[in-house]
């Protein structure tokens, strides 16, 4: 029994099941040739994906200089909380001033906060914060539940598969991503929306209900897979349903 | 001289074999009291101390601390993880992101129910984190990292899950990317995984495309297409020459795959050509990349951004024709184009064409030894596995199976140096680049995103030897695939405008559009008579719609009979209610149930101007499209008409879902209005 120095080791390669981030990466030997001033998210922010699970599109970020033209050559470095990785976790962008990584989330269901980071040629970091969100088995069942039935008016977004119907609405319906009315409401406030209809909480009748269509399961998945994308995020500590 | 002072006295010696005696007792309580799970357990009760429930988790915890065990004889588990990791069932741990402390996050099964090895691996009986979790010598099984952790779900569950996407996805891939033409995959109740992809056959290939173009394709089969799903072998030049002059020499030709077009036609109008290629909806199935670089378009038929490239005009043109006569079992359905129209697509598809493509190629007449070279290294690489080619039977076995790949011993494995001793990373690597594991393997370079090669280990890791041990009664069988054919013309039809590639009949076909099963129950004959020779839109929201195949009056009618007589759920007589004929007391009630109590407006359309609803389809003519009693009892149960449906269950009582019903079908439209949609 070493003690502490061990059990620590072992519990950080427990936590970090995909490589502890502390490590310096393969970047910090690459020598930048250009600077930018500013760092803007390409494409691959915002990703809903497994807990755990290397995100399905890469995160592309781009480095730009104060006229905001690409800049080739400039060193990026990632960084995230415990747990995420990234594939590589720098390097220097390519001639369109862009650099891609693969984003490996962290085991816990979370809203993981992301870094990119680039210095000026005065040393000066420049810093991208960029969101990623990981769904636990419950919220994933919600993610797919919100996908088929609620997205469809509830997300204002139209993709090439799917053409939103929030505009064809009178009464506009709240997106999932809106913390500020979905956190005042109760687990009990939106089992019953889903359930009766809006007209259980005296809201439209043009939100049906899903209580005979949903299991019980499904809609305790639903909410809470709302509260994990709800931005700001609600002031609870975890599904109150679980306590039962 | 030591013995002498220890032992020389009895007295000395009684005391000194006392000492070793308590000595040798203490060890085991000290072992036990300074042990890891101890040392966890002792963490825990600090790690609760400051919080709102310590009483009551404290009191839980005392109701079951020292080792803990789950022992499920009948699943082989023998779990003692629950002695460090204390808190899985604590919900109000939510907040603890540290280990072993963290709670269990919500999954449909209990820890009392499988124990913790089924999902994670690992050793469960072990009781320090290093034996628990890592492989050691006599223990081989290590933890499963959390990236892969949804492949133990398919060890149960053979049908794809909800909330298992990457799995899902795995599986599909395995199907879709041509894995099991080669590798078998057998089933726990005997049967193989089966390809869904359908490769080519090459016993024409000389008809439809060119030996350049098979060169390049061989040598690089994404810069022709990116999304295809063709591995590139990394053929050396001389190779890729001698399999595409043996391909070519050794095609058959076959009457009638292809015509020449008319000489004397003057140039299609390309813009002709691309509404007629909109209208007949080929983006449904065929996907073409933007200047952007983004692939839009479906992913059932092959991408055509380069097809100009590709194939042979006076090919394209008798395929665009009948492609059944090329190949009788492709899934493109059968126009029945007229020539004008063969001409303009052809036109059109031809002008479809990457000059940088085949620019440089430049190939000799082919010579015999380079034929016969092309054959051997075609038998060599298992190209029969996939593609149909004269002469060469489709071997069997030709790679490794992978039916038990999920418990293959480390002992087993050559792993690469660098790499990490465990049974995800070499699938993974193996994936990723299989001639990294030597230079001389047939395997070729597959081209997989990230997400893809860990969706594929997944659904690799699931075919474990517990996923074949299990009783039968603990699995979760898929679907059996269903070999449904319907019989007479009206069979041969369906077949010949490929139905099942987008619809789903009796447990067989696509998902694309609606399932048909119980059509003849749903729909009015003049209304099906009327849609098989010109289909409208439904649902004017979508992007993937129902082509029009041109057919002829006979062939309509001999569709619309096989539909209306064969598709009737037993669930009800379709004649049990009249289409006409509601009180307009019924009929009001009907309206306002569908505006007010039902809002109904939210996704359907009655009333063109007042209402907006794109979700379900059209309602303004349902009234001469569906049958009364379709539209009643789908109201009170769609989920039973049609499963999978969307349209929420209401629960309506009988009074409402007659008026509702009274209401709808008076909605008759008017040939007007449909045409202005």
């Amino acid at each position: 029994m070493t003690g502490h120095g061990r059990t620590l080791f072992v519990l950080c390669l427990i936590l970090g099941s995909a490589g502890c981030t502390h490590k310096s990466g393969p970047a910090s030997a690459l020598k930048p040739t250009g600077f930018g001033a500013a760092l803007v998210e390409s494409s691959g922010g915002k990703q809903i994906g497994a807990t755990g699970t290397v995100l399905a599109q890469p995160l592309v970020v781009q480095v730009n200089d104060e006229q905001g033209n690409a800049v080739a050559g400039a060193l990026v470095e990632f960084s995230g909380p415990a747990g995420v990785s990234f594939d590589p976790q720098g390097g220097v962008t390519d001639s369109s001033g862009q650099l891609s990584t693969n984003v490996t989330l962290g085991s816990m269901a979370f809203r993981y906060q992301l870094t990119a980071r680039t210095s000026t040629k005065a040393q000066k970091p420049v810093d991208l914060k960029i969101e990623e969100i990981a769904l636990g088995y419950q919220q994933m069942v919600g993610f797919q539940l919100d996908n088929k039935y609620c997205g469809r008016c509830h997300n204002p977004e139209s993709s090439a598969e799917r053409v939103s119907n929030f505009d064809n609405l009178e009464v506009k319906p709240h997106p999932f991503t809106e913390g500020e009315t979905l956190n005042k409401m109760t687990d009990a406030d939106l089992t019953a929306i889903i359930s009766h209809g809006g007209p259980a909480l005296n809201k439209s009748a043009l939100m049906p209900p899903y209580g005979y269509t949903l299991t019980k399961t499904e809609i305790e998945a639903l909410i809470a897979y709302i509260r994990l994308v709800s931005d700001p995020p609600p002031h609870v500590s975890g599904t109150v349903y679980a306590q039962k | 001289m030591l013995w002498q002072t220890l032992f020389g006295h009895p007295v000395r010696a009684f005391g000194v074999v006392s000492l070793l005696l308590s000595i040798s007792l203490a060890i085991a309580p000290a072992k036990n009291h300074f042990s890891e799970w101890r040392h966890y357990q002792n963490k825990y009760l600090s790690l609760i101390r400051g919080r709102g429930d310590a009483v009551t988790l404290e009191r839980r915890f005392h109701d079951h601390d020292g080792i803990q065990q789950i022992w499920l004889p009948q699943l082989g588990v023998v779990d003692r993880c629950t002695s460090c990791h204390v808190g899985l069932k604590e919900a109000s741990l939510a907040d603890v992101s540290v280990q072993p402390f963290r709670r269990h996050p919500v999954i449909p099964h209990t820890l009392d129910q499988y124990g913790c090895v089924m999902c994670h691996r690992g050793q469960g009986p072990a009781t320090t984190v290093e034996e628990a979790h890592r492989s050691t010598l006599a223990w081989e099984q290590p933890i499963l990292p959390a990236r892969y952790v949804q492949s133990s779900c398919g060890q149960c569950h053979r049908a794809p899950l909800t909330g298992t996407p990457q799995l899902n996805s795995g599986r599909n891939l395995l199907t879709r990317y041509g894995c099991v033409h080669c590798h078998t995959i057998k089933l726990p109740d005997g049967s193989a995984i089966q390809p869904t992809d359908d490769p080519p056959s090459l016993e024409h290939v000389a008809d439809k495309t060119t030996r350049e173009w098979i060169y390049a394709w061989l040598k690089d089969p994404q810069a022709y297409a990116v999304t295809a799903t063709m591995p590139n072998f990394k053929l050396s030049d001389p190779d890729a020459r001698d399999i595409s002059a043996f391909l070519i020499s050794n095609s058959t030709p076959i009457a009638g795959d292809t015509v020449p077009g008319n000489k004397n036609e003057k140039a299609p109008d390309p813009a002709e050509g691309a509404s007629l290629y909109g209208e007949s909806f080929c983006a449904s199935c065929h996907a073409v990349q933007n200047a952007a670089g983004n692939v839009v378009g479906g992913d059932i038929g092959p991408e055509l951004t380069r097809v100009g490239s590709k194939v042979k005009p006076e090919w394209l043109r008798a395929w665009l024709r009948n492609p059944r006569v090329y190949d009788p079992g492709t899934a493109m359905p059968h126009y029945r184009f007229t020539d004008p129209q063969l001409s303009l697509l052809t036109g059109f598809l031809g002008n479809k064409t990457d000059s940088d493509l085949l620019a440089s190629v430049h190939l000799d007449a082919a010579t015999p030894e380079q034929i016969a070279h092309g054959k051997l290294l075609v038998t060599e690489y298992g190209c029969a596995s996939c593609h149909e080619i004269n002469g060469i039977k489709k071997p069997d076995n030709f790679a490794p199976e992978l039916t038990r790949i999920g418990s293959k011993p480390l002992t087993q494995i050559i792993f690469l140096p660098g790499m990490t001793h465990a049974l995800p990373d070499y699938i993974a690597a193996k994936i990723r680049q299989p001639r990294s594991f030597g230079s001389a393997l047939k395997m070729p370079q597959f081209s997989l995103a990230p997400a893809q090669i860990d969706a594929l280990t997944t659904a690799l890791l699931s075919l474990t030897d517990r996923a074949h041990d299990l009783p039968l009664a603990l699995t979760v069988p898929s679907k059996p695939p269903s070999n449904y054919q319907p019989a007479g013309k009206a069979g041969k039809l369906m077949d010949d405008m490929a139905c099942f590639t987008c619809h789903a009949i009796n447990g067989r076909g696509g998902d694309l559009a609606p399932d048909l099963t119980w059509e003849g129950s749903s729909v009015q004959r003049p209304w099906l008579l009327a849609f098989l020779k010109n289909p409208g839109t439904l649902r004017p929201a979508l992007i993937r719609r129902m082509p029009r195949f041109n057919l002829s009056d006979d062939d309509a009618k001999e569709l619309t009979d096989y539909i209306m007589t064969v598709y009737q759920t037993p669930a009800f007589d379709r004649d049990s209610m009249p289409s006409t004929g509601y009180p307009p007391v019924q009929v009001e009630q009907g309206r306002q149930l569908f505006y007010s109590k039902y809002a109904c407006q939210s996704c359907h359309i009655v009333d063109t101007k007042a209402d907006k609803g794109y979700i379900g389809p059209s309602l303004t003519q349902v009234g001469s499209r569906l049958n009364a009693a379709w539209i009643y009892h789908w109201l009170k149960d769609p989920q039973a008409m049609r499963p999978g449906a969307i349209e929420p269950n209401r629960n309506m009582n009988d009074e409402d879902a007659r008026a509702l019903t009274a209401f709808l079908m008076t909605q008759k439209g008017s040939d007007k209005q449909e045409a202005k949609k």
